[in-house]
């Protein structure tokens, strides 16, 4: 990162305060507290287990976290549902694929231009033109995203039937295709090859420096993070561990016992 | 004071009737705890095992061998319900298995029809639907006789049932197959034999609630719709729960009574036709997963 | 991709298709067919009862939600429409079919609210209650059918700008105008934005509302407009059809009947309600005229009528098993092989291998 970036890294986008979520007995996160910087890419790491996927999951309102705030672009998000936080400009993706399985590529990803589209069900039924007009706009946007993804092939195939790589692909265009100013990315790189790997680190930098968008992402695998992250965030136990740049947390000692220690037994 | 005594007689009647509403459900509940699948079919079981039982005893079978003999016929549809429905669907989404399960109930109702015919038959099981003298007399309540024998069968078989569940190995490998189809299989647990005996069970069960609802109303095809009823029974009390199919059958039971003789005259009467369904939907609104069901938490 | 839009985002294909089917239904058909049993007894129910299929199409089909009640939401529709004329001076037919179909909207969005809760079968019960309810409501109180002592009313003639439409032809015509106009309607939601947040929320709700998509709004939606589909099909059924309205006609029979239309015709695709109402009530027709004129009444009816229900019980299993988008699906795969065969350059999608 040594040329200056087109989006410099700014205020906090995002911000988790004291979140603390149990399921029944069972305590899944326990307060956690971190910001997200405007333009970065952020990554959260740590184990199986240490609340990743439901930290994600009470960011995006799926899950209703017992104690804490969680702030969006400076408001305290107090009635929080996955649709209201889409308003706000947050978009994601799921860990174990959440796509429209009967639907195609491009519908699938039409879904995701959803709040850009106005028309009401009688203008749609009837076609009037507001309709038809922003049909044929955002349609235009989502062959743009297909080409930028390089899946023009596929664009109406059924995503059910596409191999798991290529789904993950469709899931990121759909978050994209929300030009949201957050993406929570929930392991985009799971399950892939190599190759698919460094084909997904790529489109996630050229978003990140295209649109400025900024990225929270859920890994796994620690080099691939470290590469891409501006930084990092190590869960263990619902509990944050380290958080930093990827450097300053690498040589933290407590993230080293917790999970490089380990990974490298 | 005869009010009131009318109105404990209305809860009896309710409740007692409710036992029969209990009876179907309890069929439901079987299939479901062992193979997640919402038998909609159950209420057909219901029309096509006991008449099969009453065509038997036309062919002059006596009434025990007529009894066994449906059974047995009802455990080969079991046998073929698994080989040829359940299985080839298997993993399929719930929502595939109950409209396969809604197509067998056609295909049961069909074959009862085809092979016994549409007329009304009468079943006399040798117990009146009259009221009880003793019973007036010590107490003065109007308590038919059918309905009290149909609340301690069902009672029975009910306990039976939940025995057999709880204690014995077969019960135990029942539990198994339906938290895990594919690991307790894994385990050596024979999940064809349990699903003919799962099967099977619900076809006694369906067959004793078919033969209690014949006593009273004949023989026909409107039992059908009565068995529909079974199933706000199962929402209120879950789908999963054998003590649940009970209590809820006896809240359908009690509640359509009491709203029909208190509350059913404000609106022309016969409301018991919908009653359930909208009692249904508030303990929806309330509880989703039902009185005894487990809470469901979707992971994401 | 874009060229190929002729008007309105409409496709050369769809305009078309357009012009056949409807130079078919309102020339080819009127000028070829004479017989009135065609009109009354086929084509006029098969119109009415597929139009109850879209409706039930758009709720179940495309927005996933369970439902069995659309008998209930058909009468509604009916007995709307007969009170609507009866009652309001001056009335238009096509107005009353409107407001009839609205009525019904009002039910379905109320019998809608369960699908925030529950889904499956939990939801299939609660919308029993739709069916039970409306049917009960109508019958028992006798305002609904204007204090008639027999409890069967006949549905007044229909009369469009003064102009009665009462032969079986002027009806078909009546019927095949309101469900080709209300068809393309639905067609163009379900191609639009409004049918794929139905359909995304259908496959995965989560994910849905995660876009942006409101789950409230957009289930009583479906609901609304699948009960105005069934109400304005009811009233066209009783209107054109039954002529002799009674509740019972919409039964929860009914309902299964059209459940089954759009599974056998396949889920999800707005012709399949259109097949499957032809298989539904046509196989019927063909076995009866099988037992009566291959073996000659030898057959008595009830075995008729219970193997029917035999045959569309084990189809709906068959199909669940093999092909559970329907003989929508079956007739695609028929023809694309067949389109292969032909133009054996034409490159299908390769299959994808993990």
């Amino acid at each position: 990162m040594v040329e200056a970036r087109r989006f410099p890294i700014g205020e906090p986008i995002l911000e988790v305060k004291n979140i603390s979520l149990r399921f029944g007995g069972v305590r899944a996160i326990t307060d956690t507290s971190f910001n997200v910087f405007r333009h970065e890419i952020r990554a959260i790491i740590g184990p199986n287990g240490a609340g990743k996927s439901s930290l994600l999951n009470c960011i995006n309102g799926i899950y209703k976290p017992q104690e804490g705030t969680i702030a969006l672009n400076g408001e305290v998000l107090d009635k929080i549902s996955p649709n209201i936080v889409a308003r706000k400009g947050l978009s994601r993706t799921f860990q174990n694929l959440a796509l429209f399985k009967r639907m195609s590529v491009l519908d699938n990803i039409l879904v995701g231009r959803k709040l850009h589209m106005s028309a009401n069900f009688l203008e749609v039924a009837f076609r009037l033109p507001k309709a038809v007009h922003e049909e044929r706009e955002n349609r235009a946007k989502c062959e743009e995203i297909v080409e930028f993804l390089e899946i023009s092939h596929i664009r109406d195939t059924p995503v059910g039937r596409l191999p798991y790589g290529l789904q993950k692909k469709v899931e990121l265009g759909r978050a994209l295709a929300t030009e949201a100013d957050i993406l929570l990315l929930d392991e985009p790189m799971a399950g892939m090859n190599v190759e698919e790997k460094r084909d997904m680190c790529r489109f996630i930098l050229k978003v990140n420096d295209a649109f400025g968008t900024t990225m929270v992402l859920i890994e796994h695998d620690m080099g691939v993070v470290m590469d891409i992250s501006d930084n990092v965030v190590v869960l263990d136990y619902g509990k944050v561990i380290g958080d930093g740049p990827p450097d300053e947390v690498r040589a933290d000692q407590a993230v080293i016992d917790a999970y490089l220690g380990v990974a490298h037994d | 004071m005869t009010d009131f005594l009318f109105f404990i007689e209305v809860v009896v009647a309710g409740l007692l009737a409710g036992t029969m509403y209990s009876l179907v459900a309890l069929g439901f509940v079987l299939i479901y705890k062992a193979s997640s699948t919402f038998n909609f079919a159950q209420g057909a079981m219901v029309f096509f095992a006991v008449l099969a039982f009453v065509g038997f005893m036309e062919l002059g079978l006596p009434f025990v061998v007529a009894f066994f003999v449906t059974i047995v016929l009802m455990g080969l549809v079991g046998f073929f319900t698994e080989r040829l429905v359940l299985k080839p669907l298997m993993n399929q989404s719930e929502d595939t298995l109950l409209m396969a399960t809604i197509g067998l109930g056609f295909v049961l109702e069909g074959l009862a029809q085809a092979a016994w015919g549409v007329e009304v038959r009468r079943l006399d099981l040798g117990i009146g639907d009259f009221p009880i003298p003793w019973i007036i007399d010590s107490t003065g309540l109007f308590i038919s006789a059918l309905d009290l024998t149909a609340g301690l069968v069902a009672a029975v078989l009910i306990i039976g049932l939940a025995l057999l569940f709880k204690y014995t190995k077969m019960g135990l490998g029942l539990r198994a197959v339906a938290d895990d189809p594919g690991a307790a299989s894994s385990i050596g647990i024979p999940l064809g034999n349990i699903m003919l005996l799962v099967w099977t069970a619900a076809g006694i069960v369906a067959l004793v609630a078919g033969m209690m609802w014949g006593a009273r109303a004949g023989v026909q095809f409107a039992l059908v719709d009565l068995a529909l009823k079974a199933l706000p029974v199962l929402i209120i009390g879950g789908f999963s729960s054998i003590p649940g199919a009970i209590v809820g059958g006896l809240i359908i039971g009690a509640s359509e009574k009491v709203l029909e003789v208190y509350v059913g005259p404000y609106f022309g009467g016969a409301i018991e036709g919908w009653a359930p369904y909208v009692l249904a939907i508030f303990f929806l609104l309330w509880r989703p997963e039902g009185l005894f069901g487990e809470k469901i938490i979707r992971r994401v | 991709m874009n060229s190929n839009f002729l008007f309105m985002g409409y496709t050369r294909s769809d305009v078309i298709n357009l012009v056949v089917v409807l130079a078919v239904a309102l020339i080819l058909i009127p000028l070829t067919i004479e017989s009135d049993y065609w009109y009354a007894s086929i084509l006029i129910p098969w119109l009415c009862l597929a139009l109850a299929a879209v409706g039930q199409q758009i709720v179940m089909g495309y927005a996933g939600q369970l439902a069995l009640g659309a008998a209930g939401f058909m009468a509604a529709g009916a007995f709307a429409c007969f009170n609507l004329i009866l009652r309001v001076p001056y009335m238009p037919f096509p107005v009353a079919l409107m407001l009839s179909g609205l009525i019904a909207a009002a039910f379905g969005v109320l019998f809608g609210l369960p699908s925030l809760r529950v889904r499956g079968i939990y939801l299939m019960v609660a919308t029993l209650a739709s069916q039970f309810f409306i049917v009960w409501m109508i019958d028992k109180f006798g305002w609904f059918k204007n204090y008639d002592t027999s409890g069967i009313i006949t549905a007044q003639d229909i009369v469009i700008f003064g102009k009665p439409f009462t032969t079986p032809l002027e009806m078909y015509l009546v019927v095949v105008v309101v469900v080709a106009v209300l068809t393309i309607l639905a067609i163009n939601m379900t191609r639009g934005s409004t049918g794929r947040s139905w359909m995304a929320v259908r496959d995965m709700d989560i994910a849905a509302e995660s876009m942006g998509i409101s789950l409230l709004r957009t289930k009583l939606q479906a609901f609304a407009i699948s009960a105005f589909f069934c109400g304005v099909a009811g009233a066209l059924f009783a209107f054109t059809y039954l002529k002799s309205l009674e509740p019972v006609a919409f039964d929860i029979k009914l309902s299964f009947k059209i459940l089954f239309m759009v599974i056998l015709g396949g889920l999800g695709t707005i012709s399949g309600a259109f097949i499957g109402a032809a298989f539904i009530l046509l196989f019927p027709v063909v076995l009866n005229s099988l037992g009566n004129n291959v073996f000659h009444g030898a057959i008595d009816a009830t075995i008729i009528s219970a193997a029917e229900q035999v045959v569309f019980g084990a189809l709906i299993i068959v199909f669940m098993i093999y092909e559970p988008l329907g003989m929508t699906k079956l007739w695609e795969n028929v023809k694309q092989r067949f389109r292969f065969k032909r133009e054996p350059k034409a490159t299908l999608p390769k299959p994808q291998v993990t």
